[in-house]
């Protein structure tokens, strides 16, 4: 661009910010800082910005496994002599599976109220508890796919079992990403405290693992109940 | 060690492929080089690759653009000379060459020209016109631009090592599985518009928050210019339907690489599933580029004409409706699949629905201009040919939304002609117009108008001469994608349109002309005012080149207009508004986590077509470390002091007060 | 080389193209139909296009003829920079559009059941059965009830309706006759169906429509309408030579390989078609396989690599 913003914006000492230095660009006491953004007010504050947008996202999340959603409707027939759900799926697996992880959303919600309390101790420790039951979800389905895979049912057998596995495969990809970010945040928060941003990132966390819940609530429903009955 | 790559992926036995790999990289070089001499690279890291700045990301976005678009031109003059060589005759592009070279002109122009380019202008234009200071998540946007830059660098790697797909700009399976496209060019395609594309799902989240929730006080929904509404519905139709892309190619991809079988011959794939799900996504994808043009023209019709846009509020509702309308139409892209009378009909019917949204868009562009005072500026020249010729494309479209006509024209060159009418029309002339009309507010001065104007006759002469042939070989029964004529019916056309990409080719060198002669002649087109256009929303109230906080106060809305406003009152008071007391501005600090992202995603998407495994597993850990270290960082923003915003601030104001006793002295 | 009817002239522009290729009827192309259904699919894009021509021509003119009438310098034309809504312009503005689309949509609707492409052709004649199976990089046409097959060339008698039934061996095509009418997809392991009627005698272009490859642009194939005691004289002749297409004959068929001279089979082996589309018959190889099995044919082969060494050319009598 120009000489002038270009000079400026390097000559300008990156000051620190003495009050609400996690609201960028919106200047410093506009009075708006609770704004919702519809247009009152000005701007939303971050959290309120953060929060939406991750939202956002979540959504196109959720339009993406639908689409595998939808793959796995046209292709549940088509199993091409081989296997199919009802021989395949052990409900009682799956059903460990779905406790583990509707509890660690539970535990999560805990990590968030120790978090609105400033709890340091009882944050880590719920958030481990969710790590934990989302890891033993995680072992479980691996088990599965690896026992379909020993009984020649793996994706390469039909297009049924293709569509089966990309879309769990996909939630389970989730959960371990999630598992990482988890894992990350609470070495973060550790190190730095109940910071804006932190608090930010822990309830954005919050709404990705309950969005994992509520895609593992269809899967359960559409792939395996309705697997296992028909 | 290094997958499947070894020395034969080089091209050294075609000739065409390595010459132009060579052109391109002496080029390079050369650029690079003469960075190097010039000692411009601390300058070029601090203030471009790194930066967070929407307007620099927009300009980088733009550059990228239209480096593309050259790229894809260069394509587009090889598949026109081919076909006019090649009657009755080899020509001088082989089949497995011609094949790569059109799958590569539609690849680079749908998603590394005209995606990049109207994101490039939604990125510059919206948060100033929104009157805030940057978009919601600056760093994100960087990722963005850098994502989208790696998709377009892997595709031009696959120029020189190995070779591109070879199935069109969309892979129809079964095609596109390893039986019948071995090699790496699919592969080539996958990654390059898989990482693109979760940059442009990035952009949509980014900018549909900045709409929804960021906007200068007093701004409600209703008072926001149209270009944000049509940016508002671009964006959202990204976030809902990218994902569908990602996912589609995702199944291709474990089709590929782990013998799945979602779209194969055997095992119960379903290769009619890809064309649906793929088209889920393509038609809302031809609606995500021109949408943010049509909010331009809308832009460009009321500055022009010197009168608000006509209709806004039924504006507002055409968008929305073709926003939703959109998502209902894919199935018209195979009405020739045999889906039966009632599927087709119920589409046909869907699809020229959408027309009266467009239709609706034109009768208010032209009762904008009803009781206007016209000016025929480059803008309003590009924006005047875009409606005359897009209104036939338009019609053309419906025409193919009938599915008997269909029947005889799908995949024709009357197809071809039809959709180049409507992008070319819709989206490259807008970029085009917004390219000229926001020039002066990017970089502080005009480009220069004779210039423009012939850049504009010469491309339309081209194109009118390029296309309207094709129409007509189109109703001669000629399919696209020919790599050779043997219908002696057929040759005068495609003479005619060879003729026409000359003309074309001239257009091209008239704007790049109007580049170079504006930048070398800048002292003379400078604008000083900020204000080149006689505009009428916020953008054009604060300085051109904006400062990096864009507003030193964030502007108070109360209307649709609210610079016109602004001016009008300043008209009448004599002067602009007081503003003595300005307060300290957080900005986001720049940040190099974009720009090492691209480097990561490049090294895994290479190490992924190539099957080089631990490249790829290096490529994920360096990513997953970058997000940390960005992640760790504990200052975000820096502070610029209010006498520091006063003094910027101050000059504008001078240069706005200098502006306003000329026009005094004037009347 | 199809000869077609008359040459047309070069077009300067879309307009003249038209007007001159609907005006004159000798195009040579979908807008020179010689069946029931091209007609009937270019009755309906005439239609369509006169539907649309009468508001866009009117909007084009008006276009034009405001943008020129309000120009900054024309000093007579009203400034009214307050013009911004009229709810009765607004009005019109939806609605003309809207019946426009409310006309068309009729249409629509009526073409899309009058020219289904599954929906029999009225005739006093039964219908001719042909299968179609779209080979890497040609057409393989089988006559179930004569028994005799054909690569890239389709005989049919004028005058009487043909049923094809669809498929691919391998990748998606598109078959397409442009002067007979409707074009349609064939898919592997899909079965696609379409009527289409010759009304005149005469040799007619054919093609693939949809990109399939390196050998796409040499997939074409003729067609020759011929009369009724031509075809049979055709298909008795066919019955005497020719080779003969079973599942392993299909196979070697079925490899890759481009530019094929027409060919014939005197004799297929019933349900060859429903194996193909049922998929029991493997898929059409790719060219990795085509190209570790015999005869080896990459994309600068020999046109005539790939044809069956006992096909012969077929010389149908024109009809006397």
């Amino acid at each position: 661009m120009s000489d002038a913003t270009g000079a400026f914006s390097s000559d300008i000492a990156a000051g620190s910010a003495t009050s609400d230095a996690y609201r960028p660009g919106h200047g410093h006491g506009n009075a708006h800082g609770w704004a919702t953004g519809h247009g009152q007010g000005g701007p939303a504050s971050k959290f309120v910005t953060v929060a939406y947008g991750f939202w956002i996202f979540l959504l196109s999340d959720i339009i993406m496994f639908s689409a595998f959603f939808a793959a796995y409707a046209v292709l549940a027939k088509a199993t091409a002599g081989g296997p199919t759900g009802k021989e395949l799926f052990d409900l009682t697996r799956v059903a460990v599976q779905t406790g583990l992880l509707l509890t660690s959303s539970f535990t999560g919600g805990l990590a968030t109220l120790a978090t609105q309390r400033r709890s340091m101790a009882g944050t880590q420790f719920w958030l481990l508890v969710t790590g934990l039951l989302g890891a033993a979800f995680l072992f479980l389905e691996v088990q599965e796919f690896a026992a379909m895979a020993a009984e020649q049912a793996g994706p390469s057998r039909s297009a049924f079992l293709s569509a089966f596995f990309a879309l769990v495969g996909c939630h389970g990809t989730h959960v371990g990403l999630g598992l990482l970010w988890l894992g990350t945040m609470m070495a973060q928060l550790w190190v730095k405290g109940f910071r804006p941003e932190i608090l930010r990132r822990l309830h954005c966390f919050g709404l990705f693992w309950h969005a994992l819940d509520i895609i593992w609530v269809a899967i359960f429903t559409l792939v395996y109940l309705l697997g296992a009955s028909s | 060690m290094l997958g499947k790559l070894d020395w034969s992926a080089i091209p050294f036995d075609q000739p065409i492929p390595l010459g132009a790999a060579l052109v391109v990289f002496l080029a390079a070089a050369a650029v690079l080089g003469w960075i190097s001499v010039k000692g411009y690279w601390p300058y070029l890291w601090s203030e471009w690759l790194t930066s967070v700045d929407h307007k620099r990301i927009g300009v980088m976005y733009i550059v990228l653009a239209m480096l593309m678009l050259l790229r894809g031109f260069i394509d587009a003059i090889m598949m026109r000379t081919q076909q006019v060589l090649a009657i009755h005759g080899p020509g001088y592009l082989p089949p497995e060459h011609y094949d790569q070279i059109f799958s590569a002109h539609g690849t680079i122009m749908i998603f590394f020209a005209a995606m990049p380019f109207m994101i490039g202008l939604m990125n510059f234009v919206v948060p100033l016109q929104l009157g805030i200071r940057d978009v919601a998540f600056p760093t994100l946007n960087s990722v963005s631009f850098w994502l989208t830059a790696t998709g377009a660098l892997l595709v031009n790697i696959s120029l020189v090592v190995g070779e591109f797909a070879r199935t069109g700009w969309l892979p129809y399976a079964p095609l596109s599985e390893t039986t019948y496209s071995p090699g790496v060019g699919v592969d080539y395609y996958l990654w390059s518009i898989q990482i693109s594309g979760v940059g442009t799902l990035l952009t949509g989240v980014n900018l549909v928050t900045t709409i929804l929730k960021m906007r200068a006080p007093g701004m409600g929904y209703l008072r926001m210019p149209m270009f944000c509404w049509t940016s508002l519905a671009s964006n959202l139709l990204i976030v809902a339907a990218f994902p569908i892309l990602t996912a589609t190619l995702a199944m291709l991809t474990l089709d590929r690489y782990l013998g799945f079988h979602f779209f194969t011959n055997e095992a119960g794939g379903n290769q009619m599933m890809f064309v649906n799900l793929i088209w889920a996504w393509g038609h809302p994808e031809v609606y995500i580029l021109v949408l943010p043009a049509f909010g331009l023209y809308s832009e460009i019709f009321a500055t022009f004409s010197s009168k608000p846009l006509f209709g806004y509020r039924s504006m507002v509702a055409a968008t929305l409706f073709i926003c939703i309308v959109s998502f209902m139409v894919w199935l018209h892209h195979f009405f020739t699949m045999g889906a039966g009378a009632d599927v087709n009909a119920a589409f046909g019917i869907a699809t020229s629905v959408i027309a009266v949204g467009t239709g609706v868009k034109v009768y208010n562009w032209l009762f904008t201009m009803y009781g206007g005072r016209v000016r025929f500026d480059t803008p309003m020249l590009w924006a005047l040919g875009f409606v005359t010729t897009f209104t036939i494309g338009g019609m053309t479209g419906v025409l193919l939304a009938v599915p008997p006509a269909d029947f005889m024209l799908h995949n024709s060159l009357f197809l071809v002609a039809h959709f180049h009418n409507v992008i070319i029309s819709g989206v490259l002339f807008g970029a085009f117009a917004g390219f000229t009309y926001w020039f002066p507010k990017a970089f502080g001065f005009r480009l220069h108008e004779g210039w423009g104007k012939a850049a504009f006759w010469v491309t339309l002469a081209g194109y009118i001469l390029v296309f309207a042939p094709l129409y007509a070989v189109g109703l001669l029964g000629m399919t696209r994608r020919l790599q050779h004529i043997d219908m002696d019916i057929w040759a005068p056309y495609l003479k005619v349109a060879a003729f026409g990409i000359l003309v074309m080719i001239a257009g091209a060198a008239c704007q790049i002309t109007q580049l170079v002669v504006s930048i070398r002649r800048r002292e003379e087109l400078r604008d000083e005012t900020g204000d080149p256009w006689d505009g009428r929303s916020l953008e054009w109230s604060t300085a051109s080149p904006p400062p990096v906080f864009n507003y030193a106060r964030l502007p108070q809305v109360e209307n649709e207009e609210p610079y016109w406003t602004i001016k009008q009152r300043a008209l009448e008071e004599q002067g602009p508004a007081d503003e003595d007391s300005y307060e300290p501005i957080e900005m986001p600090r720049n940040s190099p986590t974009g720009f090492v992202t691209a480097f990561f995603s490049t090294l895994i998407g290479f190490a992924l077509i190539w099957h080089i495994w631990w490249l790829a597993i290096v490529g994920f850990i360096g990513a997953y470390a970058t997000f940390v270290v960005f992640a760790w960082r504990d200052h975000g923003d820096y502070e610029i002091p209010p006498d520091e915003v006063a003094r910027i601030d101050g000059e504008r104001k001078a240069a706005q007060l200098a502006w306003l006793r000329r026009r005094e002295r004037v009347t | 080389m199809p000869v077609l009817p008359c040459k047309s002239r070069p077009a300067r522009s879309f307009f003249w193209a038209l007007a001159a290729a609907s005006l004159s009827g000798c195009a040579g192309g979908v807008l020179d139909p010689q069946g029931p259904i091209g007609a009937g699919n270019r009755t309906i894009l005439l239609n369509s296009l006169a539907v649309m021509l009468v508001i866009v021509i009117p909007t084009l003119v008006a276009l034009l003829a405001f943008a020129w009438k309000f120009r900054a310098s024309n000093s007579k034309a009203r400034y009214d920079p307050e013009f911004t809504y009229s709810g009765r312009i607004e009005l019109i503005v939806w609605s003309i559009p809207t019946l426009t689309i409310l006309f068309l949509g009729g249409l629509i609707y009526y073409g899309s059941h009058q020219l289904d492409p599954r929906r029999p052709i009225a005739s006093s004649r039964p219908p001719l059965e042909i299968q179609v199976v779209a080979l890497d990089w040609k057409w393989l046409f089988l006559y179930p009830e004569q028994g005799v097959g054909t690569v890239n060339q389709l005989v049919i008698p004028a005058g009487v309706p043909v049923h094809f039934k669809l498929t691919s061996a391998s990748v998606m095509n598109t078959f397409f006759v442009p002067q007979l009418g409707s074009m349609i997809y064939v898919m592997n392991g899909m079965q696609t169906e379409l009527h289409l009627q010759a009304d005149r005698e005469g040799d007619y272009f054919g093609q693939s429509a949809h990109f399939s490859g390196d050998g796409f642009s040499d997939m074409n194939f003729r067609v020759r309408a011929v009369s009724a005691e031509a075809f049979s004289i055709w298909v008795s002749s066919m019955h005497g030579g020719g080779g003969v297409l079973n599942a392993d004959a299909y196979q070697d068929l079925a490899r890759q390989s481009i530019k094929v001279p027409p060919a014939s089979f005197g004799h297929v082996q019933p349900g060859l078609f429903d194996a193909v589309v049922r998929q029991t018959l493997p898929r059409g190889p790719g060219p990795t396989e085509t190209a570790a099995g015999e005869p080896h044919v990459g994309p600068k082969a020999q046109p005539a690599a790939g044809a069956p060494a006992m096909a012969h050319q077929p010389q149908p009598e024109e009809g006397e």
